[in-house]
């Protein structure tokens, strides 16, 4: 079964006078549990494309839906809890609140989705646990490395089982010994909790991880690889 | 958790919330200080002004207060004093007054006065005189040529306790009268003027030596709660036959009437002036704030954080400020006034200009709730209304121009 689908994407920026054609008609299908990559170089699309799946930003044609929400139906409001309960989120960097330590990080999310305060520590911790940051709880985000950092991020975006995690570069900022240390987690997750990471990546070693490789070209689909098959 | 993030974000930059809690501090002490001086300054001018010989409300016949003369007494006191005894609340104390201009001389000295004939036991109950003598005695129930000076008086006249006073004023008949009075003491008042222009003897000194019976020219009420006069003054006015007229304190003495407006309008300008200083600041510093922080707003946005929930933390970051900065500055304008309560503020080096405006010499805070509560009140929720353009602002960004942002 589909959890994401686009269908004819287009997105479109304004940069002064000048229509930057970010996505030019992407058609896609992505299939619960996959582990897809968005490969291409910097400028192709994938943040664009990464965003409009999230619900971040409304493409210019074209239809997203993920879980089976049509997008074009949705208020931002009701986009913004289907974010909350459904999607996870990891950045390329500054993924989390500065003023909340690691576990506080982890929580908040629940506190918006109005889990208990026991339950939210319990499970708060239980995922820092898996993530191999047990003994990190109360460090503030500055007290951590950039590779504990994305650990917390992926942590937050898994906690409360979302169908969909969308990581955007998340191993850019990190050197290569760390970056496949947390991939090989990210993989972890998607085998152990069945969840469905989309993440992106110009760097070949990262796509290696994929199990499908979706290469994006000047905003098109340029080839698209399932590794399973 | 949220209050929990809310007070860690205030203490990101603790220059800028030490800036914005002085500024909170600061305005809320002058207000409140501020309006405790305007009050006790205009409680103590109207007490002062009613003590001295206004009471809450007068009675008189109703030409008096055009033509203060003797024609313009009242004949039959007796008639409105069984009506005052009716009327007024329990507590409630009268006195009659023979009040007349008079000129007072010595071998030395010579100047118009007011005359006042005064029954001394009901009289102590109403005014000041009977608590003002400090030097000599009171007037006594039978003391047909006793007169109380003030001290400023005694000094113009460069006389003393024991000496003797002529007075001279137009008597029922349209003579001249005169009688030498023998000053057995002398009176401080809290302004000078006061001193100088009120002489005191018997009211039956006075009705013999002016040759007007049983006549009085008003009669003086000091109800149980002083300031509050227009009640009774209404119940009194329509008890009385009509060739009577009752005025409260507000109508005897309009020029007090009046600076206590001004005293009221200066409290509510100040109040303005210190909350628009105040709100550009709060602005400013949290809009600060805010885009400092636009890439994390994006993120809570991404996270599936709703434009609410983000004004409601903004706004509660400018609650734990505001406060913070109105308990310190309660505290710190409670300290100032309990400790100038105290000792006063002097006023006596300007004392020629503020006895001119009828200020008392040293004022004492007064602290009233509802001028407490009404400047925490406006400090709390106008500062409350204007975080809420910084508020806005925050749940504004779109996540995506936000997470762009570095
Ligand atoms: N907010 C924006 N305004 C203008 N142009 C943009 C904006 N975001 C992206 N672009 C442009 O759209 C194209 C695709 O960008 P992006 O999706 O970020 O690519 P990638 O993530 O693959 O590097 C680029 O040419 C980029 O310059
Ligand atoms: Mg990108």
């Amino acid at each position: 079964m589909a959890i994401v689908e686009c269908t004819d994407v287009v997105k479109t920026y304004q940069q002064g006078k000048v229509d930057v054609r970010a996505l030019r008609g992407v058609t896609l299908s992505i299939d619960t549990g996959g582990f897809v990559a968005l490969a291409g170089p910097s400028g192709s699309g994938k943040t664009t494309l990464l965003n409009l799946i999230g619900g971040l930003d409304e493409p210019d044609s074209g239809h997203i839906t993920v879980d089976g929400n049509p997008f074009d139906e949705m208020s931002q409001s009701r986009l913004a809890e289907l974010r909350l309960n459904k999607i996870g989120f990891i950045f390329q960097a500054y993924n989390l609140i500065p003023v909340l330590s690691a576990v506080e990080n982890v929580e908040y999310v629940m506190l918006l989705q109005g889990v208990g305060a026991g339950e939210r520590r319990e499970r708060a911790r239980a995922i820092l646990d898996e993530v191999g940051l047990s003994d990190m709880y109360n460090r503030r985000p500055a007290e951590l490395s950039g590779g504990q950092q994305q650990r917390v991020a992926v942590a937050r975006a898994i906690v409360s089982n979302p169908a969909l995690v969308l990581a955007d570069e998340p191993t850019a900022n990190l050197d290569s010994k760390t970056g496949n240390g947390l991939l090989e987690m990210m993989a972890e997750m998607n085998r152990t909790k069945k969840v469905t990471f989309i993440f992106s990546t110009h760097d070949q070693r990262v796509m290696d991880y994929a199990r499908r490789l979706i290469r994006i070209q000047d905003g098109r689909v340029a080839e698209d690889v399932d590794k399973a098959a | 958790m949220h209050f929990q993030l809310a007070w860690r974000n205030i203490w990101r930059n603790p220059r800028r919330t030490a800036v914005i809690l002085i500024a909170v501090v600061i305005g809320v002490w002058s207000m409140v200080f501020l309006g405790a001086l305007m009050v006790g300054v205009s409680d103590q001018m109207v007490r002062n002004s009613i003590a001295t010989l206004t009471g809450s409300l007068q009675i008189h016949s109703p030409g008096y207060r055009a033509d203060p003369v003797i024609d313009h007494s009242m004949d039959h006191p007796e008639e409105v004093i069984s009506v005052l005894k009716k009327t007024l609340p329990v507590g409630a104390e009268w006195a009659s007054r023979v009040r007349v201009h008079a000129v007072a001389s010595n071998a030395r000295h010579s100047s118009g006065v007011t005359l006042v004939g005064i029954d001394p036991a009901r009289e102590a109950a109403v005014s000041f005189i009977g608590g003002a003598v400090d030097e000599g005695r009171y007037l006594d129930a039978e003391d047909p040529y006793g007169i109380l000076v003030g001290r400023a008086l005694l000094e113009n006249y460069e006389t003393r306790s024991g000496h003797k006073l002529v007075l001279m004023s137009e008597d029922a008949a349209g003579e001249i009268a005169s009688r030498a009075f023998r000053i057995v003491g002398v009176y401080t008042a809290e302004l000078a003027a006061t001193e100088k222009q009120f002489v005191f003897v018997t009211k039956a000194a006075a009705q013999e030596m002016l040759g007007m019976g049983d006549a009085v020219s008003e009669i003086a009420v000091l109800l149980p709660n002083p300031t509050a006069g227009d009640d009774s003054a209404a119940a009194l006015q329509s008890a009385l036959p009509e060739q009577y007229a009752v005025h409260t304190w507000r109508e005897l003495l309009p020029l007090v009437e009046a600076y206590l407006e001004i005293n009221r309008k200066s409290v509510a300008i100040w109040y303005f002036v210190v909350f628009i200083a105040m709100g550009f600041g709060i602005v400013n510093t949290m809009l600060m704030a805010v885009y400092e922080r636009i890439r994390e707003f994006g993120l809570l946005k991404a996270l599936g954080m709703k434009p609410g929930w983000i004004i409601r933390g903004v706004v509660t970051e400018s609650l734990l400020l505001l406060m913070m900065g109105i308990l310190a500055g309660n505290f710190l304008a409670l300290s100032t006034v309990l400790i100038v309560a105290r000792t006063g503020i002097d006023l006596s080096v300007f004392a020629a200009g503020a006895e001119f405006a009828g200020m008392p010499r040293v004022i004492y805070p007064v602290l009233k709730t509802e001028h407490v509560t009404a400047a925490n009140l406006v400090v709390l929720v106008l500062g409350l209304i204007v975080s809420l353009y910084p508020a806005f602002k925050a749940a504004r960004f779109t996540p995506v121009e936000a997470l762009a942002h570095t």
